[in-house]
């Protein structure tokens, strides 16, 4: 596997520009020729239809929800960075790089983040013309929060709803073009094959959810913007769809898939109430900036917080990082939790959170101005808890969020796969082993309006619009493939429901390869994991039939796959041993118990090809160069 | 011309057009109602009553400009045309909204929203036949055993004398409030003459414009039918 | 507690439907809604039926996916609030639950609740968008929106596009949303270029679809797990009055 990042030359502040300089275009008159197939409609695949439907590219969008506006980016609480320094609190666009790399424990590509900051300006024009309204100072002019990980304030944000109101302006957008007839969309429509035509990505195969037909669809480039795969925990804060079949195809199709174990776990949710359990709800991180995160001093005490009197409270992130506090970034926020809760000092009826108070935050500023920010938060927590968060503090704890790892991409976010480009959380480009807060949002953006509309263009001027169609044997033996699984997962009548494989799969991947890891527990898990998959297969009961809309059988192929993912992620996982960002492995701690990088033999991104389902799969490196950044233990006390 | 058939075309514009032609009917009763309180005059000094001589007015105002009842007549059809568009409209958008939904719910009742509003279709058709009898009553004479033309009082109170009379012109005025309460509203509403600062005051006018059009038209029979005022 | 579900199934979109009874005899007060159809669904695979079809995703109260008339009310009996994050403390042990889908011509049924709602889609389709190309944006700051007209737009702007207000709209209309569109980009000085043309174009769209019309009822407001405003809609049919009589009306979207 050949992995040539294709890093444009010169110093880091000119190679985007350089690179915008030396790609080759497209004439605007052979733009209708080529046809661009994207799958996901999320702020990364819904901004890149509409920029590119814009340009003139015949855009073919396919979402498995009933409408683009679905996607789980609606979901994103808390808001976008950009280095814009409305403040003059000395933000610049190297020093949201600077963060961002810093954030990501020096594990991902300079020249990208370096990118992402500069098309950070770009973004929050582009979403105040199209009339996304976020928060604004009195005299009208655009506000900013400060958010984890960040000593200014850029984040741009609308109430608790920043992803919901940038991805219906990008699905406004996109639906624009739905209109202007550049871009078609297929709803309830879902991916479940790449088709790779003499080494090039040439289509996809669908299934269409409601009529259960699997359809092939030719392009001259393919786009993947599936997001990520923290479903694999089963409870995760994504979206019950959200899973990993998109990029696990595209993986076994010869997409080397980077850095699979960089799982964020984010700080702030909802902990579990019961068995029942169906997903986690996440708390946005900007709670963070009022509110006290806390435990009782004493181990087991159950008294309510009203009756734990100040001084038998641990503040126990502003005690060990005293200059940022509550702010510290997700990872250690996450960690430091679980070392609370473990060691006894849990709160609520589980004992399974720690207190995120706003009391004093309500005294100093009133219940009104916290209810201007975070309102909508608030009233969610009671909804789910029963609790009034104005009264009783929250209870938190962390929950799989983010996944940092994706399919490997270069400089220009094409996969290995030539004609494979991946976009967003589901590419693993921008945020090494941690993403800061806000910075999802940006990045998806940064990819779907202003990146991939320009380097698919350098790719597609290098090769012939069409000369293919759905008739070539390769879309036949992919759509043979894709039935067979379908046929095979319906005729089992085992006794297991699907759910119950994804509990468990869930429950052994948290263990392993959650919050923390270590050796012994990731070799057990691969002893476990194919084990389960052998029984799943056996075991799992799909009923309905698969010409009908059958939401069983979706579930079954995703957990299917999610079975053949999951070892990888352990894999890396184990082999990866160090501790950088999220991924913390428990026998590679400092002196402070903070993870350990161990640069000298992991600067790099590990990148894994394909070798058969139950095949150990092989491990490639990218290595990571650091030439504006000096590599640091980090440090945020 | 073209823009009124534009607005024709959308359910909007049908509502605006119902909203436009509510306005003229709210206008008509109350002016109709404060023309009854003539009732409360008895006879003036020349030994006419109020009511007549204001019936008199009606049929001659603007004469000799106008042809005798010219006026009174264009008001009628003014009036006429605005029932019409009313009612036209009110059947075109029930028809379509009773095909946007074929099947209703097996569970309702938690669907909240008001009274009034629930039974504007049903009221107005009660109110539509009412309008019919009322003309056929006072205007033409038809419905009305001892009717004498121009002699408006003691049509007035002969007819309110029999209680079941009463009663059918109560039971057509708490339709006509409840229609008027909801109508009121919705005018605002569907000609979008809405303001942050004044929003809050929209239903307690509708409250107050149908109260006081109820009490106006009621007032004069209760007298009659219990004998405070008579011939 | 224990409580009795009636839930209607509905195999084709063709296929008349039923109600089929349910016994859930333990359900958590902490369960969600949806939760307590997780469980129901567990038990019916485990013994060999075909699951009750419902679409839900985010579980959060954003996504708009999820959506059902719970006793008669869409998304059910708590106020502001989405079916997901409805929880069972909200009923009352021996309770019985009628849930059934949305109902709206312009909604078909596909499969039990399940409905298909791509027809908001078009609505928006129809000018629910500020035409801006890619990377022509001036400076986010450039053009100072006053705080009041941000806070309303984005009043307008938090609509879910769930469908709970033509579901129980009784004309089934789906004005609410229309209206919260209309008024999210009329209210921002970057829509006002497409004001008009927008709105012609959506209620037309509106109208095509076989919405209903709204009669003022306000049980969409009622209903929204949002809380918008029919406020929107009366500031709707102003833009539309506006439109219509300008002194060169451009056309809908077939002018």
């Amino acid at each position: 596997m050949e992995l040539n990042a294709k890093i444009p030359s010169g110093p880091i502040a000119e190679k985007w520009d350089n690179h915008r300089f030396e790609m080759k275009l497209v004439n605007p008159a052979n733009k209708r020729k080529y046809e661009v197939i994207i799958v996901g409609s999320g702020l990364a695949g819904a901004s890149a239809a509409a920029t590119m439907g814009e340009l003139g590219y015949r855009v073919k969008v396919f979402t498995y929800h009933d409408s683009p506006r679905r996607a789980h980016s609606i979901a994103a609480q808390g808001g976008i960075n950009a280095a814009k320094n409305y403040q003059n609190d000395g933000d610049s666009v190297f020093r949201l790089f600077y963060d961002t790399v810093k954030g990501g424990d020096f594990r991902s590509r300079e020249a990208n983040v370096y990118r992402l900051a500069q098309i950070s300006l770009n973004i929050i024009d582009q979403a105040v013309a199209q009339g996304v309204p976020f928060a604004r100072e009195y005299g009208g002019l655009l506000a900013n929060r400060s958010f984890g990980g960040a000593q200014v304030s850029r984040t741009f944000y609308a109430r608790g709803q920043t992803g919901q109101q940038l991805l219906l302006g990008a699905y406004q957008a996109l639906e624009r073009q739905v209109a202007a007839g550049t871009v078609a969309v297929d709803t309830r429509s879902e991916m479940l094959d790449v088709v790779v035509v003499d080494g090039v990505a040439r289509g996809i195969v669908t299934r269409d959810m409601l009529t259960g037909e699997i359809r092939s669809h030719v392009a001259d480039a393919v786009v993947l913007a599936t997001g990520g795969y923290s479903n694999v925990f089963f409870l995760s804060t994504n979206a019950k769809a959200c899973n990993v079949t998109a990029t696990w195809r595209a993986h076994r199709r010869g997409a080397g898939f980077a850095n699979p174990c960089y799982t964020q776990i984010h700080p702030t949710c909802i902990p579990p109430s019961g068995d029942y359990q169906s997903k986690l709800t996440l708390m946005s991180e900007s709670l963070r900036n009022d509110g006290r995160i806390w435990v009782p001093k004493k181990e087991g005490d159950t008294r309510p917080a009203s009756q734990i009197p100040e001084s038998e409270r641990d503040y126990y992130l502003e005690r060990l990082y005293p200059s940022f506090g509550n702010l510290t970034p997700r990872d250690i926020a996450s960690r430091r939790a679980k070392e609370m809760v473990d060691a006894g000092h849990g709160v609520g009826e589980r004992s399974n959170g720690v207190f995120l108070d706003f009391s004093h935050a309500i005294e100093r500023l009133g219940a009104d101005a916290i209810s201007e920010r975070y309102g909508n938060l608030f009233a969610m927590y009671e909804k789910i808890t029963g609790e009034d968060p104005y009264k009783r503090p929250m209870r938190i704890y962390p929950a799989p969020h983010y996944t940092m790892g994706g399919l490997w991409v270069d400089y220009d976010l094409m996969s290995t796969v030539p004609g494979l480009f991946v976009i967003g959380e589901a590419n693993f480009s921008d945020h090494g082993a941690n993403r800061l807060g806000a910075s999802a949002l940006m990045q998806g953006l940064a990819d779907g309006y202003f990146v991939i509309p320009m380097t698919i263009g350098n790719y597609l001027a290098r090769v012939k619009p069409g000369g293919l169609d759905t008739g070539h044997a390769a879309f036949a033996d992919v759509e043979r493939d894709v039935k067979g699984r379908m046929e095979r997962l319906l005729a089992g009548n085992g006794s297991r429901t699907v759910d119950s494989f994804h509990i468990e799969l869930g429950r052994i991947m948290w263990n392993a390869c959650g919050m923390a890891r270590s050796e012994e527990g990731l070799k057990d898990a691969l002893q476990k994991i194919p084990e389960l998959r052998e029984q799943y297969w056996k075991e799992v009961n799909v009923p309905g039939s698969g010409d009908t809309l059958n939401q069983s059988l979706e579930k079954a192929g995703r957990v299917a796959d999610f079975m053949e993912f999951a070892e990888v992620m352990c894999w890396d996982a184990l082999t990866r041993d160090e501790s950088a960002g999220a991924h913390y492995r428990v026998e590679h701690t400092t002196d402070e118990g903070e993870a350990k990088r161990d640069d000298e033999h992991f600067a790099h991104a590990a990148v894994w090809e394909f070798k058969g389902v139950g095949e150990k799969p092989e491990r490639h490196t990218e290595p990571l160069e650091f030439e504006n950044v000096q590599l640091s233990q980090r440090s945020y006390k | 011309m073209q823009r009124v058939v534009t607005l024709y075309r959308s359910t909007v514009g049908k509502k605006v057009l119902m909203a436009l032609s509510g306005i003229v009917l709210f206008g008509f009763v109350l002016v109709h109602m404060i023309g009854n309180l003539k009732i409360l005059q008895g006879m003036n000094d020349e030994g006419v009553y109020a009511m007549d001589a204001y019936g008199e007015f009606l049929r001659d105002v603007g004469y000799p400009l106008v042809p005798h009842e010219g006026v009174l007549w264009i008001t009628r059809l003014i009036l006429l045309a605005a029932v019409l568009t009313h009612i036209v409209m009110a059947v075109q958008l029930s028809r379509r909204s009773g095909a946007a939904r074929s099947r209703s719910y097996e569970k309702k009742e938690s669907l909240s929203f008001s009274y009034a509003s629930r039974t504007m279709r049903f009221g107005g058709v009660i109110l539509a036949l009412f309008i019919v009898y009322h003309i056929l009553h006072f205007t033409t004479g038809q419905a009305h055993p001892q009717f004498e033309h121009g002699a408006v009082f003691r049509n007035y109170v002969l007819a309110f004398q029999n209680p079941l009379v009463f009663v059918v012109y109560l039971a057509a005025q708490i339709a006509l409030c409840f229609h008027l309460y909801h109508g009121v509203w919705s005018v605002f509403q569907t000609l979008g003459a809405n303001h942050p600062k004044y929003n809050h005051l929209r239903r307690p006018f509708a409250v107050g414009y149908a109260l006081v059009v109820f009490v106006g038209f009621m007032t004069p029979p209760v007298l009659v039918l219990t004998g405070v005022i008579g011939l | 507690m224990r409580l009795t579900l009636h839930v209607w199934r509905q195999a084709t979109p063709r296929d008349a439907g039923r109600f089929e009874t349910f016994d859930a005899p333990d359900v958590s007060e902490h369960m969600s809604f949806l939760e307590l159809l997780d469980v129901i669904n567990e038990r019916i695979t485990e013994n060999g039926g075909e699951p009750i079809a419902f679409e839900h995703d985010c579980r959060e109260g954003i996504c708009g996916s999820c959506g059902m008339v719970i006793n008669g009310r869409p998304h059910g009996p708590q106020d502001l609030t989405t079916a997901c994050q409805l929880h069972m403390r909200q009923f009352r042990d021996g309770q019985e639950v009628w849930i059934e889908p949305w109902r709206a011509e312009a909604f078909p049924v596909i499969k039990d609740l399940v409905v298909d709602r791509s027809a908001f889609d078009r609505i928006i389709q129809s000018g629910g968008y500020i035409s801006v190309r890619t990377g022509s944006a001036p400076d986010g700051n450039a053009v100072p929106v006053p705080k009041v007209f941000a806070d309303e737009a984005f009043d307008a702007a938090t609509c879910i596009g769930c469908g709970a207000c033509v579901a129980a709209c009784p004309n089934a209309s789906a004005m609410l949303f229309t209206s919260a569109k209309v008024a999210h980009l009329g209210l921002l000085p970057q829509g006002q270029t497409e004001r008009w043309d927008r709105v012609l174009g959506m209620v037309e769209t509106h109208d095509e679809e076989g919405f209903g019309n709204c009669t003022n009822h306000g049980a969409c407001e009622n209903a929204c797990p949002k809380g918008i405003s029919v406020d929107y809609i009366a500031r709707l049919n102003r833009d539309l009055v506006k439109a219509t009589l300008r002194a060169r009306p451009v056309g809908a979207k077939d002018a």
